[in-house]
């Protein structure tokens, strides 16, 4: 790279007008009719050592960003920059085997434990899987490696010779987590790890995550469709809708002041619980639009309550706020309107209170 | 370690908390590794239990044909054409009395009106029967030169035949067994090649796709869009005539293959199709795992249950094949023996009436297509070890 695309040392991962679309065929001759625009045109950095939650609807692009950054998808186009120790190489040009090296830095952790492990085998094969594939230490080495990893992750080293359908679903992702942990990866994709899980299982699951970071300076980026989820382990978060990036923020601040109305509508999703607290809710209506004839403009403006007639013709573009350059956002009116915070700075006082 | 799942950071989701996510209960379905919940799920299907043992039984049976058939299959009597099924004794019907198992010998004798060889039993002679009697030789296993039966009539010059004889007098149950030999490999050989051919075409045009896919299937669709039997028949006749025996049972083998690996090959790529989507595949991917090691150590363990259903269930399918063939003569070729060659001295109605048993190596397809239908549904019970 040339020195006047200078990324900050602290970024891991740099994404630039990221854009994945899949051909649509049709008819016999299987001709190209259109494109699905899962992803497009995304760009944010990723920093050494955070979390960085990704939230959304289904439908929104946010698992193929993961499977785009993992290489399970090869982008249409856009850059992706992750530093290695030989400094910071665009793995979305790599072939097979140019990827193998980076494949050891970036893992991915899976949303349903059940279909994430293969039944045919044995834990202690499933986590050792990803040594073997690259080749790393001797047999005896990978099995103390997986051992370690066994109680690292709260399973005893007894689990080795166990099949997947013996544990419960909160030990099955934990298996999941030593595999994604065993070649040792600096950046973790997690793709909705709690959301197939039961509610007292996941904060377990959370905990164990957040736990790994520390200890072992892990980053994630932790993708999720619920922001009650990314709420608790997110430093920053984005907010995706139709395969485009609506507001990038620092968590709290997300809660405090959205400032985008999708952002909003996402919030008045979750259920309010603060000391029996209630509140009346805008419910978002209709369903995400197809990506395949995504709405001119800001995608958002059909199901918008605030959209104005610039919202049909002009796309907005991602840019930070004039008076908060850490929040950027996407949405023409983001200074006109005022929009309902999920917590007050009270609330937030009150909360913290109680859960000390 | 342990501290780490135990202590640190709580969070608290909804405001609740659990401490342990390991359920108490450790039913035995929790105790038990895949292998042995597919033996407890076959071993409940007791039909399928039954079908495989006389499988088993079956096949020991045709595979020693010179020690279980009191004959060979060439082994003729002039003067016992078309004899019937003779009747083991353990009574003497006139005197009462109980004997060791006895036969007694049929005498032919001409009806001058219909012109009708007809037998009757003479029973002033009763012949024992002797087990591992000594009679024609043969090679056991094709290999060892051995001359003892399992079952005889104790005196060489009285032949007995239980399941009758044919048009030039040799034992029908001699020759059902050698027969079985041929039927009864066919099947495990034409599946052997549908398996090859099938699995690994089906594997690849399910994993690559594009224009390989596209070829395959359509060539497939060609194929099964012909009516079975004529094909088959079209096939078997192209068989050049002056070829041996031996090449023209391979001949037979490659003709039932032909169609058959069409229906494993679809099965086998409808598997990859679905197999390949799973999470664990995307995690060996994006671990960087070779699509050999993903087809090794994903596909093909995932894979190998269903392909052994679909192969046990295509087995009967090519031992009709084989028998619908040969009874119409263009099958194996005598001096071979199958069961289907066998059936076709009962091709005539006249036969079948004055012969009635002529049909029974067709009781024997029977016996071992059902045999291996029932073991093919409990293999199927099998292939899911985890579902309740």
């Amino acid at each position: 790279m040339t020195p006047t695309e200078a990324v900050g040392a602290d970024v891991i991962l740099e994404v630039r007008d990221l854009r994945l679309h899949f051909p649509i065929k049709a008819g016999l001759l299987k001709k190209t009719v259109g494109y699905v625009k899962a992803v497009d045109g995304v760009s944010f950095s990723v920093y050494a050592g955070e979390t960085l939650g990704l939230v959304g609807e289904s439908g929104s692009g946010k698992t193929t960003i993961g499977r785009c950054i993992v290489r399970l998808y090869k982008p249409t186009t856009g850059i992706m920059r992750f530093r290695t120790k030989a400094g910071l190489v665009n793995i979305a040009e790599l072939d097979k085997r140019e990827l193998q090296p980076i494949r050891r830095d970036i893992q991915m952790l899976f949303q349903d434990p059940n279909s994430s492990l293969n039944a045919r085998m044995r834990v202690g094969d499933i986590i050792a899987e990803p040594l073997d594939i690259h080749a790393i230490g001797t047999a005896a080495e990978r099995r103390t490696r997986v051992e370690d990893l066994l109680e690292h992750v709260g399973l005893g080293a007894e689990m080795y010779n166990r099949f997947p359908h013996q544990l419960s679903g909160g030990q099955r992702q934990r298996v999941g987590v030593a595999r994604a942990l065993s070649i040792e990866p600096r950046l973790v994709i997690c793709d909705e790890p709690v959301s197939a899980l039961d509610v007292s299982v996941q904060a377990q699951v959370l905990n164990l995550l957040s736990d790994l970071q520390e200890e072992l300076g892990l980053t994630y980026v932790f993708i999720a469709h619920d922001l009650s989820v990314v709420e608790y382990i997110s430093d920053r978060v984005m907010v995706m809708y139709l395969g485009k990036l609506m507001e990038t923020a620092p968590t709290r601040k997300i809660f405090e002041r959205p400032t985008h109305p999708y952002t909003e509508a996402l919030l008045n999703s979750i259920p309010k619980r603060i000391r029996g607290g209630h509140r009346k809710r805008y419910v978002l209506a209709g369903d995400i639009p197809s990506p395949v004839n995504p709405p001119s403009g800001c995608v958002f403006h059909t199901r918008c309550q605030y959209a104005k007639d610039i919202c049909k013709t002009e796309t907005p573009p991602l840019q930070p706020l004039p008076d908060d350059p850490e929040t950027s956002v996407a949405c023409h009116l983001a200074e006109e309107v005022t929009l309902q915070p999920y917590y007050t700075a009270e609330e937030r006082r009150v909360l913290e209170a109680d859960r000390a | 370690m342990n501290k780490l799942a135990g202590n640190g950071r709580r969070f608290r989701l909804f405001g609740l908390r659990k401490k342990h996510d390991e359920r108490d209960v450790q039913d035995e379905y929790q105790l038990l590794t895949v292998r042995q919940l597919m033996i407890r799920k076959f071993l409940r299907n007791r039909m399928a239990l039954l079908s495989f043992i006389a499988l088993v039984i079956i096949y020991l049976v045709t595979l020693l044909a010179g020690f279980f058939a009191p004959y060979t299959a060439r082994d003729a009597d002039s003067k016992l054409t078309y004899s019937p099924p003779m009747a083991i004794r353990l009574q003497d019907p006139e005197t009462g009395h109980f004997h060791l198992p006895f036969f007694y010998p049929l005498r032919g004798k001409r009806n001058m009106e219909t012109f009708q060889l007809e037998y009757v039993e003479e029973r002033a002679k009763r012949i024992p029967i002797q087990f591992f009697v000594r009679g024609e030789p043969y090679l056991a296993l094709g290999v060892i030169a051995w001359d003892v039966h399992l079952f005889g009539s104790s005196d060489p010059a009285e032949r007995l035949h239980i399941m009758g004889s044919d048009v030039r007098g040799r034992d029908l149950f001699s020759r059902i067994i050698y027969g079985g030999q041929v039927s009864l490999s066919v099947g495990i050989f034409g599946v052997l090649i549908t398996i090859a051919v099938g699995s690994v075409i089906g594997t690849l045009s399910g994993y690559y796709g594009g224009v390989f896919d596209n070829v395959v299937q359509r060539v497939i669709e060609t194929i099964r869009s012909f009516p079975q039997l004529p094909l088959w028949m079209a096939l078997a006749a192209a068989i050049p005539p002056q070829w041996p025996p031996e090449w023209v049972y391979a001949g037979i083998v490659v003709v039932l293959a032909f169609i058959n690996w069409t229906g494993l090959s679809r099965e086998a790529r409808g598997l990859v199709l679905s197999l390949k989507e799973r999470d664990y595949v995307h995690a060996a991917e994006a671990s960087g795992a070779s699509t050999a090691r993903i087809v090794r150590v994903h596909l093909i363990p995932n894979m190998a249950s269903h392909i052994i259903v679909t192969a046990t269930l295509a087995v009967p399918v090519t031992i009709l094949g084989e028998s619908a063939l040969s009874f119409l003569g263009i099958g194996v070729r005598p001096p071979m023996v199958s069961w289907g060659l066998l059936l076709n001295d009962a091709i005539k109605i006249q036969n079948i009436v004055l012969y009635p048993w002529t049909l029974f190596p067709g009781l024997f397809i029977l016996v071992a297509v059902i045999a291996y239908n029932f073991l093919g549904d409990g293999l199927r019970d099998m292939v899911d070890p985890f579902s309740r």
